[in-house]
Protein backbone atom coordinates (compact mmCIF):
# COMPACT_ATOMS: atom_id res chain seq x y z
CA UNK A 1 0.00 0.00 0.00
CA UNK A 2 2.80 2.39 0.94
CA UNK A 3 4.65 1.52 -2.28
CA UNK A 4 1.48 2.08 -4.32
CA UNK A 5 1.14 5.57 -2.85
CA UNK A 6 4.88 6.27 -3.31
CA UNK A 7 4.47 5.36 -6.97
CA UNK A 8 1.38 7.52 -7.45
CA UNK A 9 2.96 10.60 -5.83
CA UNK A 10 6.19 10.47 -7.80
CA UNK A 11 4.26 9.41 -10.91
CA UNK A 12 1.99 12.47 -10.72
CA UNK A 13 5.06 14.73 -10.84
CA UNK A 14 6.48 12.79 -13.80
CA UNK A 15 3.10 13.21 -15.49
CA UNK A 16 2.94 16.95 -14.87
CA UNK A 17 6.45 17.34 -16.28
CA UNK A 18 5.73 15.11 -19.27
CA UNK A 19 2.45 16.84 -20.12
CA UNK A 20 4.30 20.10 -20.63
CA UNK A 21 6.76 18.24 -22.83
CA UNK A 22 4.10 16.53 -24.91
CA UNK A 23 1.95 19.66 -25.33
CA UNK A 24 4.58 21.38 -27.46
CA UNK A 25 5.24 18.20 -29.36
CA UNK A 26 1.58 17.40 -29.99
CA UNK A 27 0.68 20.86 -31.24
CA UNK A 28 3.84 22.18 -32.83
CA UNK A 29 5.53 18.89 -33.66
CA UNK A 30 8.72 20.12 -31.95
CA UNK A 31 10.65 18.79 -29.00
CA UNK A 32 11.62 21.49 -26.51
CA UNK A 33 14.71 20.23 -24.70
CA UNK A 34 14.99 23.39 -22.60
CA UNK A 35 12.01 22.00 -20.66
CA UNK A 36 14.21 20.18 -18.07
CA UNK A 37 16.10 23.43 -17.43
CA UNK A 38 12.80 25.20 -16.72
CA UNK A 39 12.07 22.41 -14.21
CA UNK A 40 15.32 23.18 -12.35
CA UNK A 41 15.09 26.99 -12.61
CA UNK A 42 11.56 26.90 -11.17
CA UNK A 43 12.67 24.91 -8.14
CA UNK A 44 15.41 27.44 -7.33
CA UNK A 45 13.12 30.42 -7.95
CA UNK A 46 10.49 28.86 -5.70
CA UNK A 47 13.05 28.39 -2.92
CA UNK A 48 14.26 31.96 -3.32
CA UNK A 49 10.69 33.30 -3.06
CA UNK A 50 9.94 31.34 0.10
CA UNK A 51 13.32 31.62 1.79
CA UNK A 52 14.45 35.15 0.95
CA UNK A 53 11.25 36.99 0.11
CA UNK A 54 9.47 35.15 2.94
CA UNK A 55 6.38 34.40 0.87
CA UNK A 56 3.97 31.64 1.76
CA UNK A 57 4.16 28.59 -0.46
CA UNK A 58 0.64 29.34 -1.75
CA UNK A 59 1.76 32.72 -3.04
CA UNK A 60 5.06 31.40 -4.33
CA UNK A 61 3.56 28.62 -6.46
CA UNK A 62 1.45 30.90 -8.70
CA UNK A 63 4.51 33.15 -9.13
CA UNK A 64 6.56 30.11 -10.13
CA UNK A 65 3.83 29.28 -12.64
CA UNK A 66 4.10 32.79 -14.10
CA UNK A 67 7.90 32.65 -14.19
CA UNK A 68 7.62 29.34 -16.02
CA UNK A 69 5.24 30.88 -18.55
CA UNK A 70 7.67 33.76 -19.15
CA UNK A 71 10.52 31.32 -19.64
CA UNK A 72 8.33 29.49 -22.16
CA UNK A 73 7.82 32.70 -24.11
CA UNK A 74 11.54 33.35 -23.99
CA UNK A 75 12.31 29.84 -25.23
CA UNK A 76 9.95 30.28 -28.16
CA UNK A 77 11.38 33.69 -29.07
CA UNK A 78 15.03 32.79 -28.70
CA UNK A 79 15.33 29.11 -29.54
CA UNK A 80 12.48 28.40 -31.96
CA UNK A 81 11.12 31.52 -33.68
CA UNK A 82 14.34 32.60 -35.45
CA UNK A 83 14.62 29.13 -36.95
CA UNK A 84 11.09 28.96 -38.33
CA UNK A 85 10.93 28.54 -42.05
CA UNK A 86 14.23 26.75 -42.27
CA UNK A 87 13.90 23.37 -43.91
CA UNK A 88 15.58 21.74 -40.90
CA UNK A 89 13.57 23.79 -38.38
CA UNK A 90 12.56 20.77 -36.27
CA UNK A 91 16.04 19.46 -35.82
CA UNK A 92 17.64 22.90 -35.43
CA UNK A 93 15.03 23.86 -32.82
CA UNK A 94 15.80 20.73 -30.86
CA UNK A 95 19.46 21.67 -30.74
CA UNK A 96 19.00 25.36 -30.04
CA UNK A 97 16.65 24.48 -27.16
CA UNK A 98 19.36 22.27 -25.64
CA UNK A 99 21.72 25.26 -25.88
CA UNK A 100 19.23 27.62 -24.24
CA UNK A 101 18.63 25.06 -21.49
CA UNK A 102 22.39 24.97 -20.92
CA UNK A 103 22.45 28.76 -20.60
CA UNK A 104 19.63 28.67 -18.02
CA UNK A 105 21.54 26.14 -15.93
CA UNK A 106 24.79 28.12 -16.21
CA UNK A 107 23.00 31.28 -15.02
CA UNK A 108 21.49 29.29 -12.17
CA UNK A 109 24.94 28.09 -11.17
CA UNK A 110 26.37 31.60 -11.36
CA UNK A 111 23.60 32.86 -9.06
CA UNK A 112 23.35 30.00 -6.55
CA UNK A 113 26.61 28.02 -6.86
CA UNK A 114 26.76 24.25 -7.16
CA UNK A 115 25.28 23.46 -3.74
CA UNK A 116 22.05 21.62 -3.21
CA UNK A 117 19.28 23.90 -1.94
CA UNK A 118 15.92 23.22 -0.38
CA UNK A 119 12.72 24.83 0.84
CA UNK A 120 12.95 25.94 4.49
CA UNK A 121 11.85 23.16 6.83
CA UNK A 122 8.74 24.96 8.06
CA UNK A 123 7.49 26.24 4.68
CA UNK A 124 4.78 23.62 4.57
CA UNK A 125 2.68 22.37 7.53
CA UNK A 126 4.04 19.03 8.71
CA UNK A 127 0.76 17.09 8.86
CA UNK A 128 0.81 13.31 8.50
CA UNK A 129 -1.95 10.77 8.05
CA UNK A 130 -2.04 7.00 8.15
CA UNK A 131 -4.12 5.45 5.40
CA UNK A 132 -4.44 1.65 5.55
CA UNK A 133 -1.07 1.43 7.30
CA UNK A 134 0.68 3.75 4.86
CA UNK A 135 2.18 7.11 5.84
CA UNK A 136 1.03 10.08 3.81
CA UNK A 137 1.98 13.73 4.32
CA UNK A 138 -0.27 16.68 3.64
CA UNK A 139 2.38 17.88 1.20
CA UNK A 140 2.07 14.72 -0.90
CA UNK A 141 -1.71 15.01 -0.99
CA UNK A 142 -1.38 18.66 -2.00
CA UNK A 143 1.05 17.73 -4.79
CA UNK A 144 -1.33 15.12 -6.13
CA UNK A 145 -4.29 17.51 -6.02
CA UNK A 146 -2.34 20.37 -7.65
CA UNK A 147 -1.11 18.05 -10.41
CA UNK A 148 -4.57 16.70 -11.14
CA UNK A 149 -6.20 20.14 -11.09
CA UNK A 150 -3.59 21.56 -13.48
CA UNK A 151 -3.99 18.61 -15.84
CA UNK A 152 -7.79 18.90 -15.83
CA UNK A 153 -7.61 22.65 -16.43
CA UNK A 154 -5.23 22.09 -19.33
CA UNK A 155 -7.44 19.44 -20.90
CA UNK A 156 -10.50 21.72 -20.64
CA UNK A 157 -8.47 24.58 -22.09
CA UNK A 158 -7.45 22.53 -25.10
CA UNK A 159 -10.92 21.01 -25.65
CA UNK A 160 -13.19 23.96 -24.92
CA UNK A 161 -11.49 27.33 -25.22
CA UNK A 162 -10.87 29.48 -28.25
CA UNK A 163 -7.12 29.14 -27.66
CA UNK A 164 -7.54 25.36 -27.53
CA UNK A 165 -9.44 25.31 -30.81
CA UNK A 166 -6.61 27.30 -32.38
CA UNK A 167 -4.08 24.86 -30.97
CA UNK A 168 -5.91 21.89 -32.35
CA UNK A 169 -6.22 23.55 -35.73
CA UNK A 170 -2.48 24.18 -35.85
CA UNK A 171 -1.78 20.63 -34.77
CA UNK A 172 -3.96 19.41 -37.62
CA UNK A 173 -2.50 21.65 -40.32
CA UNK A 174 -0.57 24.89 -39.70
CA UNK A 175 -0.99 26.20 -43.24
CA UNK A 176 -4.73 25.68 -43.22
CA UNK A 177 -4.89 27.32 -39.79
CA UNK A 178 -3.18 30.44 -41.16
CA UNK A 179 -5.60 30.52 -44.08
CA UNK A 180 -8.49 30.35 -41.62
CA UNK A 181 -7.21 33.53 -40.00
CA UNK A 182 -5.72 31.99 -36.88
CA UNK A 183 -2.79 33.92 -35.42
CA UNK A 184 -0.32 31.05 -35.54
CA UNK A 185 2.56 32.97 -33.94
CA UNK A 186 0.54 33.98 -30.92
CA UNK A 187 -0.74 30.46 -30.40
CA UNK A 188 2.74 29.01 -30.72
CA UNK A 189 3.94 31.38 -28.01
CA UNK A 190 0.97 30.57 -25.78
CA UNK A 191 1.64 26.86 -26.20
CA UNK A 192 5.23 27.28 -25.08
CA UNK A 193 4.11 29.44 -22.15
CA UNK A 194 1.55 26.85 -21.01
CA UNK A 195 3.99 24.00 -21.40
CA UNK A 196 6.76 25.69 -19.43
CA UNK A 197 4.34 26.86 -16.73
CA UNK A 198 3.41 23.22 -16.07
CA UNK A 199 7.07 22.15 -16.13
CA UNK A 200 7.90 24.92 -13.67
CA UNK A 201 5.22 23.92 -11.16
CA UNK A 202 6.38 20.31 -11.50
CA UNK A 203 9.93 21.43 -10.64
CA UNK A 204 8.91 23.35 -7.52
CA UNK A 205 6.67 20.49 -6.34
CA UNK A 206 9.42 17.94 -6.95
CA UNK A 207 11.93 19.97 -4.91
CA UNK A 208 9.42 20.14 -2.05
CA UNK A 209 8.56 16.47 -2.30
CA UNK A 210 12.14 15.21 -2.03
CA UNK A 211 13.49 18.11 0.10
CA UNK A 212 16.28 18.80 -2.37
CA UNK A 213 16.91 20.97 -5.45
CA UNK A 214 20.03 20.45 -7.54
CA UNK A 215 21.30 21.95 -10.77
CA UNK A 216 21.14 18.48 -12.34
CA UNK A 217 17.56 17.74 -11.28
CA UNK A 218 16.26 18.58 -14.75
CA UNK A 219 18.54 16.22 -16.60
CA UNK A 220 17.72 13.49 -14.10
CA UNK A 221 14.03 13.70 -14.99
CA UNK A 222 14.50 14.50 -18.70
CA UNK A 223 14.94 10.88 -19.78
CA UNK A 224 11.96 9.84 -17.71
CA UNK A 225 9.84 12.59 -19.26
CA UNK A 226 10.82 11.48 -22.77
CA UNK A 227 10.08 7.86 -21.94
CA UNK A 228 6.68 8.83 -20.54
CA UNK A 229 5.60 10.75 -23.62
CA UNK A 230 6.78 8.02 -25.97
CA UNK A 231 4.95 5.34 -24.04
CA UNK A 232 1.87 7.51 -23.62
CA UNK A 233 1.85 8.32 -27.32
CA UNK A 234 3.68 11.40 -28.51
CA UNK A 235 1.43 14.40 -28.18
CA UNK A 236 -1.29 12.70 -26.18
CA UNK A 237 -2.19 14.48 -22.93
CA UNK A 238 -4.01 11.56 -21.34
CA UNK A 239 -1.18 9.33 -22.52
CA UNK A 240 1.36 11.44 -20.66
CA UNK A 241 -0.75 11.25 -17.50
CA UNK A 242 -1.12 7.47 -17.63
CA UNK A 243 2.51 7.06 -18.75
CA UNK A 244 3.78 9.16 -15.84
CA UNK A 245 1.85 7.15 -13.29
CA UNK A 246 2.91 3.89 -14.96
CA UNK A 247 6.59 4.85 -14.77
CA UNK A 248 6.28 5.92 -11.12
CA UNK A 249 4.61 2.62 -10.22
CA UNK A 250 7.03 0.55 -12.33
CA UNK A 251 9.94 2.14 -10.44
CA UNK A 252 8.65 1.44 -6.95
CA UNK A 253 7.56 -2.09 -7.73
CA UNK A 254 10.88 -2.83 -9.40
CA UNK A 255 12.52 -1.90 -6.10
CA UNK A 256 10.01 -3.97 -4.16
CA UNK A 257 10.04 -7.17 -6.19
CA UNK A 258 13.21 -7.21 -8.26
CA UNK A 259 15.92 -5.26 -6.44
CA UNK A 260 17.05 -1.68 -6.20
CA UNK A 261 20.04 -2.08 -8.53
CA UNK A 262 17.66 -3.15 -11.30
CA UNK A 263 15.18 -0.33 -10.89
CA UNK A 264 15.94 1.67 -14.04
CA UNK A 265 16.44 -1.44 -16.09
CA UNK A 266 13.09 -2.92 -15.11
CA UNK A 267 11.22 0.37 -15.47
CA UNK A 268 12.65 1.23 -18.88
CA UNK A 269 12.51 -2.42 -19.99
CA UNK A 270 8.78 -2.42 -19.29
CA UNK A 271 8.40 0.70 -21.38
CA UNK A 272 10.12 -0.99 -24.30
CA UNK A 273 7.79 -3.93 -23.89
CA UNK A 274 4.79 -1.61 -24.16
CA UNK A 275 6.23 -0.13 -27.34
CA UNK A 276 6.69 -3.60 -28.83
CA UNK A 277 3.02 -4.32 -28.29
CA UNK A 278 1.76 -0.83 -29.16
CA UNK A 279 4.34 1.05 -31.24
CA UNK A 280 2.14 4.15 -31.36
CA UNK A 281 2.10 4.30 -27.55
CA UNK A 282 -0.78 3.71 -25.16
CA UNK A 283 -2.95 6.58 -26.35
CA UNK A 284 -1.26 7.60 -29.57
CA UNK A 285 -3.15 7.44 -32.81
CA UNK A 286 -1.26 5.96 -35.70
CA UNK A 287 -1.95 8.63 -38.29
CA UNK A 288 -3.96 11.44 -36.83
CA UNK A 289 -2.19 13.28 -34.07
CA UNK A 290 -4.39 14.22 -31.18
CA UNK A 291 -3.83 16.92 -28.65
CA UNK B 1 62.76 26.93 16.96
CA UNK B 2 61.28 28.80 14.01
CA UNK B 3 59.68 27.34 10.94
CA UNK B 4 59.79 29.00 7.54
CA UNK B 5 56.40 28.32 5.96
CA UNK B 6 56.12 28.49 2.16
CA UNK B 7 52.62 28.22 0.68
CA UNK B 8 51.96 27.25 -2.94
CA UNK B 9 48.60 26.76 -4.66
CA UNK B 10 48.08 23.52 -6.60
CA UNK B 11 44.63 24.72 -7.80
CA UNK B 12 43.51 21.08 -7.15
CA UNK B 13 45.05 20.37 -10.55
CA UNK B 14 47.34 17.31 -10.55
CA UNK B 15 49.62 18.86 -13.22
CA UNK B 16 50.12 22.00 -11.16
CA UNK B 17 50.56 19.81 -8.07
CA UNK B 18 53.47 18.04 -9.76
CA UNK B 19 55.12 21.36 -10.68
CA UNK B 20 54.78 22.67 -7.12
CA UNK B 21 56.17 19.43 -5.69
CA UNK B 22 59.15 19.55 -8.07
CA UNK B 23 59.88 23.07 -6.83
CA UNK B 24 59.81 21.99 -3.18
CA UNK B 25 62.01 18.96 -3.79
CA UNK B 26 64.61 21.04 -5.69
CA UNK B 27 64.81 24.00 -3.29
CA UNK B 28 65.62 21.82 -0.28
CA UNK B 29 62.29 22.07 1.55
CA UNK B 30 62.47 19.80 4.61
CA UNK B 31 58.90 18.51 4.64
CA UNK B 32 55.78 19.02 2.51
CA UNK B 33 52.27 19.24 4.00
CA UNK B 34 49.42 18.40 1.63
CA UNK B 35 48.15 18.46 -1.08
CA UNK B 36 44.46 18.84 -0.20
CA UNK B 37 42.91 16.21 -2.45
CA UNK B 38 43.70 12.51 -2.78
CA UNK B 39 43.44 12.86 -6.53
CA UNK B 40 46.27 15.42 -6.69
CA UNK B 41 48.25 13.54 -4.05
CA UNK B 42 48.42 10.35 -6.12
CA UNK B 43 50.00 12.29 -9.01
CA UNK B 44 52.32 14.59 -7.06
CA UNK B 45 53.57 12.37 -4.22
CA UNK B 46 55.82 10.14 -6.39
CA UNK B 47 57.93 13.26 -7.11
CA UNK B 48 58.58 13.73 -3.39
CA UNK B 49 59.18 10.02 -2.87
CA UNK B 50 61.77 10.01 -5.63
CA UNK B 51 63.39 13.14 -4.22
CA UNK B 52 63.41 11.60 -0.71
CA UNK B 53 61.35 14.47 0.73
CA UNK B 54 58.87 13.58 3.49
CA UNK B 55 55.18 14.38 2.83
CA UNK B 56 52.47 14.64 5.49
CA UNK B 57 48.90 14.35 4.18
CA UNK B 58 46.43 16.15 6.42
CA UNK B 59 43.15 15.84 4.54
CA UNK B 60 43.33 12.85 2.16
CA UNK B 61 41.15 9.85 2.98
CA UNK B 62 41.57 7.59 -0.07
CA UNK B 63 43.03 4.13 0.37
CA UNK B 64 46.61 3.74 -0.87
CA UNK B 65 47.86 7.31 -0.24
CA UNK B 66 50.68 6.20 2.06
CA UNK B 67 51.32 3.02 0.05
CA UNK B 68 53.05 5.18 -2.56
CA UNK B 69 56.32 5.19 -0.66
CA UNK B 70 58.08 5.27 2.70
CA UNK B 71 58.36 9.07 2.71
CA UNK B 72 54.55 9.54 2.67
CA UNK B 73 52.72 9.98 6.02
CA UNK B 74 49.14 10.88 6.89
CA UNK B 75 47.27 12.17 9.94
CA UNK B 76 43.72 12.10 8.51
CA UNK B 77 41.65 9.01 9.30
CA UNK B 78 40.32 6.98 6.36
CA UNK B 79 36.76 5.69 5.95
CA UNK B 80 38.20 2.24 6.63
CA UNK B 81 39.27 3.47 10.07
CA UNK B 82 36.19 5.54 10.97
CA UNK B 83 33.32 3.28 9.82
CA UNK B 84 34.25 0.12 11.79
CA UNK B 85 34.56 2.18 15.00
CA UNK B 86 31.20 3.83 14.27
CA UNK B 87 29.47 0.49 13.75
CA UNK B 88 31.07 -1.07 16.83
CA UNK B 89 29.95 1.85 18.98
CA UNK B 90 26.44 1.87 17.53
CA UNK B 91 26.12 -1.88 18.08
CA UNK B 92 27.06 -1.46 21.71
CA UNK B 93 24.70 1.46 22.21
CA UNK B 94 21.63 0.27 20.28
CA UNK B 95 22.25 -3.51 20.59
CA UNK B 96 22.07 -3.91 16.80
CA UNK B 97 21.24 -7.39 15.51
CA UNK B 98 19.82 -6.75 12.07
CA UNK B 99 20.41 -3.72 9.84
CA UNK B 100 19.65 -2.60 6.29
CA UNK B 101 22.51 -1.11 4.26
CA UNK B 102 21.92 1.60 1.64
CA UNK B 103 24.61 3.03 -0.63
CA UNK B 104 24.98 4.90 -3.91
CA UNK B 105 26.45 2.46 -6.35
CA UNK B 106 27.82 4.85 -8.97
CA UNK B 107 30.39 6.73 -6.89
CA UNK B 108 33.85 5.35 -6.04
CA UNK B 109 33.99 6.92 -2.57
CA UNK B 110 30.57 5.71 -1.40
CA UNK B 111 31.04 2.27 -2.97
CA UNK B 112 34.30 1.71 -1.08
CA UNK B 113 32.50 2.98 2.02
CA UNK B 114 29.89 0.29 1.43
CA UNK B 115 32.57 -2.40 1.25
CA UNK B 116 34.00 -1.22 4.57
CA UNK B 117 30.50 -1.30 6.09
CA UNK B 118 29.95 -4.87 4.91
CA UNK B 119 33.27 -6.00 6.44
CA UNK B 120 32.57 -4.19 9.72
CA UNK B 121 29.09 -5.70 10.05
CA UNK B 122 30.50 -9.18 9.50
CA UNK B 123 33.19 -8.59 12.11
CA UNK B 124 30.66 -7.35 14.66
CA UNK B 125 28.29 -10.21 13.92
CA UNK B 126 25.46 -7.91 12.84
CA UNK B 127 23.14 -9.33 10.18
CA UNK B 128 22.72 -7.32 6.96
CA UNK B 129 19.06 -8.05 6.17
CA UNK B 130 19.22 -6.38 2.76
CA UNK B 131 21.47 -4.14 0.68
CA UNK B 132 19.64 -1.41 -1.22
CA UNK B 133 21.51 0.62 -3.82
CA UNK B 134 20.67 3.97 -5.37
CA UNK B 135 22.24 6.37 -7.83
CA UNK B 136 24.02 9.52 -6.66
CA UNK B 137 21.57 11.65 -8.69
CA UNK B 138 18.58 10.14 -6.84
CA UNK B 139 16.58 12.33 -4.51
CA UNK B 140 13.44 10.25 -4.01
CA UNK B 141 14.23 7.36 -1.66
CA UNK B 142 10.68 6.52 -0.59
CA UNK B 143 10.46 3.21 -2.45
CA UNK B 144 13.78 2.03 -0.97
CA UNK B 145 12.91 3.24 2.50
CA UNK B 146 9.49 1.57 2.42
CA UNK B 147 11.28 -1.66 1.51
CA UNK B 148 13.73 -1.11 4.38
CA UNK B 149 10.95 -0.34 6.84
CA UNK B 150 9.19 -3.60 5.98
CA UNK B 151 12.28 -5.54 7.15
CA UNK B 152 12.05 -3.86 10.56
CA UNK B 153 15.81 -3.31 11.03
CA UNK B 154 17.48 -2.08 14.24
CA UNK B 155 19.27 0.58 12.18
CA UNK B 156 19.86 1.73 8.61
CA UNK B 157 23.53 2.11 7.65
CA UNK B 158 24.13 4.50 4.74
CA UNK B 159 27.16 5.18 2.57
CA UNK B 160 26.23 8.31 0.65
CA UNK B 161 27.18 11.93 0.09
CA UNK B 162 25.52 14.84 1.86
CA UNK B 163 23.33 15.52 -1.22
CA UNK B 164 21.69 12.13 -0.72
CA UNK B 165 21.83 12.19 3.07
CA UNK B 166 19.45 15.10 3.55
CA UNK B 167 16.50 13.88 1.44
CA UNK B 168 17.09 10.31 2.63
CA UNK B 169 16.92 11.23 6.30
CA UNK B 170 13.90 13.51 5.81
CA UNK B 171 11.93 10.91 3.89
CA UNK B 172 12.80 8.11 6.32
CA UNK B 173 11.32 10.06 9.24
CA UNK B 174 8.32 11.01 7.11
CA UNK B 175 7.61 7.32 6.48
CA UNK B 176 7.70 6.71 10.21
CA UNK B 177 11.09 5.00 10.40
CA UNK B 178 12.37 5.62 13.92
CA UNK B 179 15.42 3.32 13.86
CA UNK B 180 18.79 5.11 14.03
CA UNK B 181 20.40 6.02 10.70
CA UNK B 182 24.18 5.55 10.66
CA UNK B 183 26.32 7.47 8.17
CA UNK B 184 29.98 7.86 7.20
CA UNK B 185 32.16 10.88 6.46
CA UNK B 186 29.63 12.10 3.87
CA UNK B 187 27.16 12.79 6.68
CA UNK B 188 29.69 14.71 8.81
CA UNK B 189 28.43 18.11 7.76
CA UNK B 190 26.55 20.79 9.73
CA UNK B 191 24.18 21.13 6.74
CA UNK B 192 22.61 17.85 7.84
CA UNK B 193 21.02 19.56 10.85
CA UNK B 194 20.41 22.84 9.07
CA UNK B 195 18.56 21.33 6.10
CA UNK B 196 16.98 18.16 7.45
CA UNK B 197 15.83 19.94 10.64
CA UNK B 198 14.15 17.75 13.20
CA UNK B 199 14.51 14.69 10.94
CA UNK B 200 18.27 14.69 11.58
CA UNK B 201 17.76 13.93 15.29
CA UNK B 202 19.21 10.54 16.19
CA UNK B 203 21.42 10.24 13.10
CA UNK B 204 24.77 8.63 14.04
CA UNK B 205 27.89 9.90 12.24
CA UNK B 206 31.50 8.83 12.61
CA UNK B 207 34.20 11.49 12.29
CA UNK B 208 37.90 12.06 12.81
CA UNK B 209 37.59 15.04 15.13
CA UNK B 210 35.23 16.05 17.86
CA UNK B 211 35.07 19.82 18.22
CA UNK B 212 33.49 19.44 21.65
CA UNK B 213 36.26 17.22 22.99
CA UNK B 214 37.36 18.44 26.42
CA UNK B 215 40.97 17.29 26.20
CA UNK B 216 43.46 20.00 27.05
CA UNK B 217 45.11 20.16 23.59
CA UNK B 218 41.77 20.59 21.88
CA UNK B 219 40.35 23.29 24.16
CA UNK B 220 43.57 25.28 23.78
CA UNK B 221 43.52 24.86 20.00
CA UNK B 222 39.87 25.94 19.81
CA UNK B 223 40.51 29.03 21.93
CA UNK B 224 43.70 30.03 20.05
CA UNK B 225 42.08 29.52 16.66
CA UNK B 226 39.06 31.63 17.61
CA UNK B 227 41.22 34.39 19.05
CA UNK B 228 43.30 34.59 15.86
CA UNK B 229 40.62 34.07 13.20
CA UNK B 230 37.43 35.23 14.87
CA UNK B 231 35.63 31.99 13.93
CA UNK B 232 35.72 28.37 15.03
CA UNK B 233 37.89 25.75 13.23
CA UNK B 234 36.55 22.89 11.11
CA UNK B 235 37.90 19.34 10.93
CA UNK B 236 40.49 20.24 8.26
CA UNK B 237 41.88 23.01 10.44
CA UNK B 238 42.22 20.60 13.36
CA UNK B 239 43.95 18.04 11.15
CA UNK B 240 46.31 20.67 9.70
CA UNK B 241 47.22 21.97 13.15
CA UNK B 242 47.82 18.42 14.36
CA UNK B 243 50.03 17.82 11.30
CA UNK B 244 52.28 20.69 12.38
CA UNK B 245 52.39 19.27 15.94
CA UNK B 246 53.53 15.92 14.53
CA UNK B 247 56.27 17.56 12.47
CA UNK B 248 57.43 19.63 15.44
CA UNK B 249 57.57 16.48 17.53
CA UNK B 250 59.60 14.69 14.82
CA UNK B 251 62.08 17.57 14.50
CA UNK B 252 62.61 17.79 18.26
CA UNK B 253 63.01 14.03 18.62
CA UNK B 254 66.25 14.02 16.63
CA UNK B 255 66.99 17.70 17.10
CA UNK B 256 67.42 17.91 13.34
CA UNK B 257 65.37 19.22 10.41
CA UNK B 258 67.12 17.03 7.83
CA UNK B 259 64.65 15.21 5.55
CA UNK B 260 65.63 11.72 6.64
CA UNK B 261 65.56 12.67 10.31
CA UNK B 262 62.05 14.10 9.97
CA UNK B 263 61.02 10.92 8.18
CA UNK B 264 62.43 8.76 10.97
CA UNK B 265 60.89 11.03 13.62
CA UNK B 266 57.41 10.92 12.07
CA UNK B 267 57.56 7.14 11.81
CA UNK B 268 58.44 6.84 15.48
CA UNK B 269 55.52 8.90 16.84
CA UNK B 270 53.66 7.05 19.54
CA UNK B 271 50.88 8.17 21.89
CA UNK B 272 51.28 11.87 21.13
CA UNK B 273 48.52 14.02 22.61
CA UNK B 274 46.86 16.28 19.98
CA UNK B 275 43.51 18.00 19.41
CA UNK B 276 42.43 14.92 17.44
CA UNK B 277 43.18 12.65 20.41
CA UNK B 278 46.16 10.44 21.23
CA UNK B 279 47.96 9.69 17.95
CA UNK B 280 50.38 6.93 16.95
CA UNK B 281 51.84 6.46 13.48
CA UNK B 282 51.47 2.83 12.41
CA UNK B 283 53.72 0.66 10.21
CA UNK B 284 51.81 1.85 7.10
CA UNK B 285 52.67 5.46 8.07
CA UNK B 286 48.97 6.21 8.71
CA UNK B 287 47.88 7.91 11.91
CA UNK B 288 45.88 5.87 14.37
CA UNK B 289 43.62 7.54 16.86
CA UNK B 290 40.09 7.01 18.13
CA UNK B 291 37.36 8.16 15.79
CA UNK B 292 34.58 10.03 17.46
CA UNK B 293 31.09 8.64 17.10
CA UNK B 294 28.56 11.45 17.16
CA UNK B 295 24.79 11.51 17.35
CA UNK B 296 22.61 14.46 16.41
CA UNK B 297 20.88 15.79 19.48
CA UNK B 298 18.90 19.05 19.74
CA UNK B 299 20.25 20.14 16.36
CA UNK B 300 23.96 19.58 17.08
CA UNK B 301 26.51 16.78 16.93
CA UNK B 302 27.16 15.36 20.38
CA UNK B 303 29.43 12.45 21.32
CA UNK B 304 27.58 9.13 21.46
CA UNK B 305 28.33 7.72 24.87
Amino acid sequence: MQQLLNGIFIGSIYALFAIGFTLVFGILDQLNLAHPAVFAVAAFVGIELVEVAGLSIWVALPIVLLVGALLGVLIEWVAFRPLRGRPDAHFAGLISSIALGGIFIALLQARYGPDTRRFPADSFPDERYTIAGAQVTLLQVAILVISIVLMVVLTLLVRRSRLGRGMRAIAENPTAATVLGINVSRIRTSTFALSSALGAVAGALFAMNVNSAQLGMGSAIELKGLAVIIVGGMGSLSGALVGGLALGLAEVFAVQYVGSSWRDMVAFGLLFLILLVRPQGLFGARRVREV
Amino acid sequence: MTYDLKIEDDATDPKQGITVFEGFVDNGTNVIIGPTLSNTAFQAQPIAQEGKTPVLAISNTATGITAQGDYIFRDSLTEAQVIPQTIAKAKEKYSLKKVVVMYSQDDAFTKSGFEVIEGALKKEGVENAKTLSFSKADTDFRALLTEAKGLNPDAIVVSGLIEAAIPLVTQARELGITAPIIGGNGFNNPRLMKDAGAAAEGVVVGAAWNSASSNEENTKFMADFKAKNGAGPDQFAAQAYTGMLLIDHAVRAKCSAERDDIKAGLGAIKDLKTPLGTISINADRDAEHDAVVQVVKDGAFTVLK
